[in-house]
């Protein structure tokens, strides 16, 4: 019943939000100098053959009729064509996706597992040396930002003691049989260790770049959390019943402390998606962030808008995701 | 032999003594009241047996015996486990008690599980019974339900019948009434003397009220500032209290067999009687330790 209800309430917000990051990306990048057709165009070209691309394009129109063309097209599942590559943005947009979900989702799972630790070693050896030495790991973690951490560890693992690769999302040389673009979950399916290692190997440290200040945040939240709920009541209780202090912790206070830690993780994974785009760049890794940027130089607009809206909907999808889980965690959402 | 002995405890938040040279019993079976005014360090008490004091608060000396056996020469793990299985607590605030994220029925069920080793159907069994004992109707229901699903006089019976599941010889009680409606207090009290009639557990119940303390204990210690004042039958404190501070408390509560009827201030002289004698008493400590 209220599950329906939230997910119904979050659909339509979802398309309000769309409709609008629609309108603002369409009208925002032609307000921004640079010309497209120009970059297109050899040196020398004359007056007919701008006339012409315009046309091919479509910008001779008012920007309202090239407005109701384009959402026209997306309604039929048609984004347009990109003006660099001449392929439609929908195929183009598909087959970068998977590159930066895996990159996002080992990133949010390298932070959970990190935060998570670190708010439980913390929680347990509350008052000792250990909780200060995460206190003052999470101030560091915090106070630098993800791309920083990433040039740290080009230097320190490629160039100094190189252990991971710092390029690309595969080695060239290998030979992909692969029918998706999830190769990284592709390749476990086909028990190709050798390409997941490969594959890992690459990802590892823009992953971890990603991940750090998150697992920071998450440190720091939860342990703060699990703090005041270890207090409570029914956790001493539980202590004069005999159970072990990480019984405590674990069974009694976790799943009551964890529900304000889930809700602002899924605000945060939203952010650190948006950190792909630089990351990828420099990391030169294969992914719709990377696309972005290179679209952007290339006042690309169509694949512009198509990244753009994709993004988009990945941010309200994780939202309604984060939603959802927190009222099926919840026992006073599922039953009220 | 008494089931608990508390000898010359003594426990501090910093350099500031909470509790001075506490020395009680419990035999098995007996129903002994904590008296004492807000602050006493009733709780405290309660808290340094069941080894739940808060962080800041440390035991610096005496002994806490079970059955002989001093709490604070077992590892963590043998004096949890000698807890767990034969002392309970039934807290203060129903409402606080009870884990919101989890059924009820588990909540009663898992110790007996996971700490006695009892088998799960078995304890099931048991519960149900425990919850018919202390009148919740459906208990099949209640176990399944949340505790933000059921009333405060409802959790309170719950944790009651937690306390009894294990069969412990010693229950704490801190105060088991006061977060209650007045009708509910009446109920839940006489389900406690109920209780420990029929199971013959030894009660500590800690308490304000002389009233309770009247129809519910046979002994009964009187505490203030973290010091025993009086060590005596409830027979005896209401006939003829020992000490200036008890006569003073007696005198204070107008009608004791009022249950539920507060206390009324006792006069200040007498308060400054007793604060000179803890540090009187504080002194001596002090120039015994410099001593040795
Ligand atoms: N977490 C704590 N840190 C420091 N001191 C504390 C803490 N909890 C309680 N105290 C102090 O310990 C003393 C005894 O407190 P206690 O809770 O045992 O009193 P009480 O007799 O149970 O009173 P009440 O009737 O109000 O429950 C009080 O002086 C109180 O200020
Ligand atoms: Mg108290």
């Amino acid at each position: 019943m209220t599950l329906i209800r939230i997910i119904l309430k979050r659909l339509l917000s979802m398309s309000i939000t769309l409709i609008g990051v629609a309108v603002i990306v369409f009208f925002i990048i032609r307000i921004v100098p640079g010309n497209p057709i120009a970059m297109m165009l050899p040196p020398g070209a004359g007056e007919e053959d701008i006339a012409r691309l315009k046309a091919l394009y479509g910008f001779d129109k008012t920007l309202p009729e090239q407005f109701l063309i384009w959402v026209r097209g997306i309604l039929g599942g048609d984004f347009g064509t990109s003006i660099t590559s001449r392929q439609p943005v929908m195929s183009l947009v598909l087959g970068r996706l998977p590159a930066t979900l895996e990159l996002s989702i080992m990133a949010l799972v390298m932070a959970v597992m990190i935060g998570g630790a670190l708010a439980l070693i913390g929680t347990r050896q509350r008052g000792g040396k250990a909780e200060a030495l995460i206190d003052v790991t999470n101030g560091v973690s915090l106070s630098v930002p993800d791309f920083l951490w990433g040039l740290l560890f080009i230097l320190l693992f490629g160039v100094l003691w190189p252990v991971f690769h710092i390029s690309g999302r595969v080695s060239p040389a290998l030979d992909l049989p692969f029918v998706t673009n999830f190769y990284l979950f592709e390749s476990l399916l086909r028990l190709r260790f050798d390409i997941w290692l490969d594959l890992v190997s690459h990802m590892f440290m823009p992953a971890l770049a990603l991940a750090i200040p998150l697992a920071a945040i998450i440190a720091q939240l939860l342990k703060q959390s699990l703090k005041e709920t270890m207090h409570l009541d029914y956790v001493t209780l539980a202590r004069t019943k005999g159970y072990s202090e990480n019984h405590v912790i674990l069974r009694e206070a976790l799943p009551n402390a964890i529900l304000p830690t889930l809700t602002l993780v899924g605000v945060q994974f939203t952010f650190l998606i948006g950190g792909t785009v630089i990351i990828e760049r420099l990391f030169s890794y294969e992914g719709l962030g990377n696309m972005a940027i290179d679209a952007v130089i290339n006042r690309d607009l169509p694949l512009i808008q198509g990244i753009v809206i994709l993004f988009a909907v990945i941010f309200t999808t994780v939202n309604l995701l984060v939603d959802l889980t927190y009222a099926l965690l919840n026992p006073r959402l599922r039953h009220g | 032999m008494s089931f608990l002995e508390l000898k010359n405890l003594n426990a501090r938040v910093g350099p500031l003594p909470i509790l001075r040279d506490v020395s009680l019993q419990v035999a098995p079976g007996e129903v002994r009241a904590l008296v004492g005014e807000s602050g006493a360090g009733k709780s405290m008490i309660g808290k340094a047996i069941l080894g739940t004091l808060p962080d800041a608060i440390r035991i610096t000396g005496g002994e806490i015996l079970l059955e002989g056996e001093d709490l604070q020469a077992m590892s963590p793990k043998d004096r949890r486990r000698m807890i767990g299985a034969k002392v309970a607590l039934i807290p203060q605030d129903p409402l606080t008690a009870l884990n919101p994220a989890r059924r009820v029925g588990p909540q009663i069920c898992n110790r007996l599980v996971d700490i006695l080793g009892w088998r799960r159907r078995e304890a099931e069994a048991r519960v149900i019974e425990l919850l018919h004992e202390v009148h919740i109707p459906a208990p099949e229901r209640v176990m399944r339900a949340y505790p933000h699903e059921l009333s405060g006089g409802m959790r309170q019976r719950i944790l009651i019948a937690s306390a009894f599941a294990a069969e412990p010889q010693l229950i704490i009680a801190d105060e088991p009434t006061t977060a209650l409606d007045v009708t509910v207090q009446k109920q839940i009290l006489r389900l406690i003397r109920d209780m420990q009639a029929r199971h013959g557990t030894a009660l500590l119940f800690v308490t304000h009220d002389l009233g309770v303390v009247s129809k519910l204990c046979q002994s009964m210690t009187v505490l203030f500032g973290g010091k025993v004042l009086e060590d005596t039958s409830v027979d005896q404190f209401f006939s003829a209290p020992d000490h200036a501070y008890s006569a003073a408390l007696l005198a204070a509560t107008p009608k004791y067999t009022d249950p539920g009827g507060s206390l009324m201030p006792v006069p200040e002289a007498t308060i400054h009687a007793v604060e000179a004698e803890i540090a009187a008493h504080d002194l001596a400590h002090q120039t015994e330790t410099v001593r040795q």
